[in-house]
């Protein structure tokens, strides 16, 4: 008997039973169901719910493995500057993926089997149908945090991210929030130590900042962020190349930029993220930039003035540091908290880019502002839906009655 | 029960429970959020309003046949009004850091609208009994919420409870910081606050279902 047929046979057992959803999510997550709709025509889309997560998924997985690599060699190389001089040749080492899969991987599964539980623990009291929905989030909540989190946090904030960001709501379909940036905010407000400054990004350096307050005598290891050096007006050391390949400190899976363009490709393709609500976010952020290069380029701020470093940034560099790419391409596009009109999607998403960089270069508390703005822009979502909508129906009143007239 | 009959203890237990001011009708939910990152000030803003509706419910309770009622909002308010500066001044005579750490939020009593909803819905209409109950139950209910609120917030935020620490102390690494636990910064922050409550809020109503409103 295959596996298969096993997973049937338990499944029809449990049958009304309060166990039953649990059973029915793993043999739905392993095969095609039994179940057939019977009568009637029906048209079969190859898109369901499960295939467009594994799309997405699909998406990701090239930016884990570089998170993986990325977090061995920034250990090393913050321990040996001069790896830093060719970081392509120190880059694909076994040393790094070592590493790499010894800090990123544990934050993958505590991402998933917490989050799982949680859904599995719903789907039982509840009575309803494991959902899809966690797929995702729990592939994206271990590429948003800092490598070095402690795992006890990231599982107590997936905990609050998935009850409080989805269950309370009604489950996958019918949050207001996206969970895996409810996940992150939750952890930045909570823990703000973990997730900012210059000691989180780099695998290690927390640790060795300890051992140093107890007098040992080793050097400091150094990963402050491109955001960070700029928020603190020091000299960036990462050049354009690294920043675009993404051979920098920061978020698991953020840094690279050719590869979450490549994951851009695979969604607006697949036709799975709406590439209205990629683009216009980043025409938001570089009319933001564009902004702050005028302010600059006329002078209105001085050289002293704490904005002073990120306004100067080049309008386009601002796409290539920090997150805002990875938001708009994975989060932004999230089909449940976005904008569901096509004229919706645009002011979205350039609100989305208008806001992340405004809070990017003027709060400096708060480093990155790329998630609170598209939380931000969640809520205001159904709004934006709502006017656009309205304005539709009372174009076409007006047709109509100059055509009746 | 002796002292009250089982008219007059429903008007304490209802508020308690069932009929809680802010988690069934959502009410004073400003005050809630503000003051309750530690447990003792929640306790003294317990107190406090509990005072305040207590002999507020008398008062206009013996007035309620003489006040016109055009003008009885205005009345309520120098009613209130009086009793807040009464807690408040003797707040600062005894309890000088305690007020200073509530500020305006004692004042703030006088906006609470479980307090005014009470005068307009109870104490003008019942005696001065009926209505001294309602007032203590009423606040009492708020209080309940308060405290527990604020029992979370600084358990998980501060890692004390009346500002002793429970959880060892974070600077030394003692008790449960020794193995890594960390304070939950987002609880000292009023939006958990309004989180906790609405956790609150989401058990009451699934335990009982009589609660949940239609549609």
């Amino acid at each position: 008997m295959g596996l298969k047929q096993k997973l049937h046979t338990l499944k029809e057992k449990y049958k009304g039973k309060k166990m039953a959803p649990a059973f029915n999510a793993l043999h739905t997550f392993l095969y095609l169901p039994n179940e057939t709709t019977h009568g009637g025509t029906h048209i079969k889309a190859a898109d369901d719910l499960k295939r467009t997560m594994n799309t997405v998924i699909l998406a990701l997985v090239p930016c884990l493995i570089f998170g993986i690599f990325n977090a061995g060699y920034q250990h090393y190389a913050a321990l040996d500057n001069t790896l830093r001089a060719a970081p392509l040749a120190n880059f694909f080492t076994w040393d790094n993926f070592w590493l790499g899969c010894m800090t990123v991987l544990p934050l993958v599964i505590v991402s998933y089997v917490v989050g799982l539980a949680v859904e599995f623990l719903f789907a039982v009291i509840k009575g309803h149908e494991v959902e899809e929905g966690y797929l995702v989030t729990g592939m994206l909540v271990p590429l948003i945090v800092p490598v070095d989190i402690p795992l006890w946090m990231l599982a107590v904030a997936v905990i609050f991210g998935v009850v409080i960001g989805k269950e309370v709501f009604g489950g996958t379909g019918m949050n207001i929030l996206n969970p895996a940036l409810t996940i992150r905010a939750f952890l930045f407000f909570a823990y703000p130590t973990w997730m900012s400054g210059d000691k989180v990004w780099v695998h290690g350096a927390a640790e060795r900042a300890q051992e140093i307050a107890n007098g040992a005598n080793v050097d400091a290891i150094s990963g402050e962020t491109i955001l960070g050096s700029y928020a603190q007006n020091q000299e960036v050391v990462y050049s354009l190349s690294d920043m675009f390949w993404g051979f920098i400190p920061g978020s698991v899976g953020e840094t690279s930029k050719i590869l979450i363009i490549l994951g851009a490709a695979i969604l607006i393709f697949t036709k799975i993220g709406s590439w209205r609500i990629i683009f216009s976010t980043l025409i938001g952020a570089l009319t933001m930039g564009l902004i702050f290069n005028g302010v600059v380029n006329m002078g209105w701020i001085g050289e002293s003035s704490n904005f002073y470093g990120l306004m100067s940034v080049p309008f386009w560099q601002h796409l290539i540091i920090g997150s805002i790419l990875f938001g708009a391409v994975y989060m932004a596009t999230d089909p449940v908290t976005a904008s569901q009109t096509n004229k919706g999607k645009w002011i979205y998403g350039f609100l989305i880019g208008l806001i992340s960089i405004l809070i990017r270069v003027f709060n400096p508390a708060y480093p990155e502002g790329v998630f609170l703005a598209i939380l931000l822009m969640n809520v205001f979502a159904p709004t934006i839906d709502h006017y656009v909508l309205q304005g539709n129906i009372k174009k076409r009143m007006k047709r109509l009655k100059v055509k009746t007239a | 029960m002796g002292l009250l009959s089982k008219k007059d203890s429903k008007l304490i237990m209802d508020p308690l429970a069932d009929n809680n001011p802010i988690t069934i009708q959502v009410l004073g939910i400003c005050s809630a959020l503000a003051i309750t990152a530690q447990l003792k000030p929640s306790i003294v803003m317990a107190i406090s309003v509990m005072f305040v509706m207590g002999v507020g419910n008398i008062v206009i309770s013996l007035m309620r046949n003489i006040i016109p009622s055009k003008i009885r909002i205005i009345v309520q308010l120098i009613v209130v009004a009086t009793l807040v500066i009464i807690v408040d001044q003797v707040l600062k005579a005894f309890a000088y850091e305690l007020s200073k750490e509530l500020s305006v939020f004692i004042g703030l009593i006088i906006t609470n609208c479980i307090i005014m909803g009470r005068f307009e819905a109870f104490a003008l209409g019942n005696g001065v009994w009926r209505s001294f109950l309602d007032g203590i139950g009423n606040a009492a209910g708020y209080g309940v919420i308060l405290i527990i609120v604020g029992f979370f917030r600084e358990l998980l935020g501060s890692g004390t409870l009346f500002g002793f620490p429970v959880l060892g102390s974070p600077v030394d690494k003692t008790g449960l910081y020794a193995i890594g636990y960390e304070n939950n910064g987002f609880m000292v922050l009023p939006p958990m606050a309004l989180i906790v409550v609405g956790i609150i809020i989401w058990v009451q109503r699934s335990r009982n279902k009589d609660l949940i409103e239609e549609n």
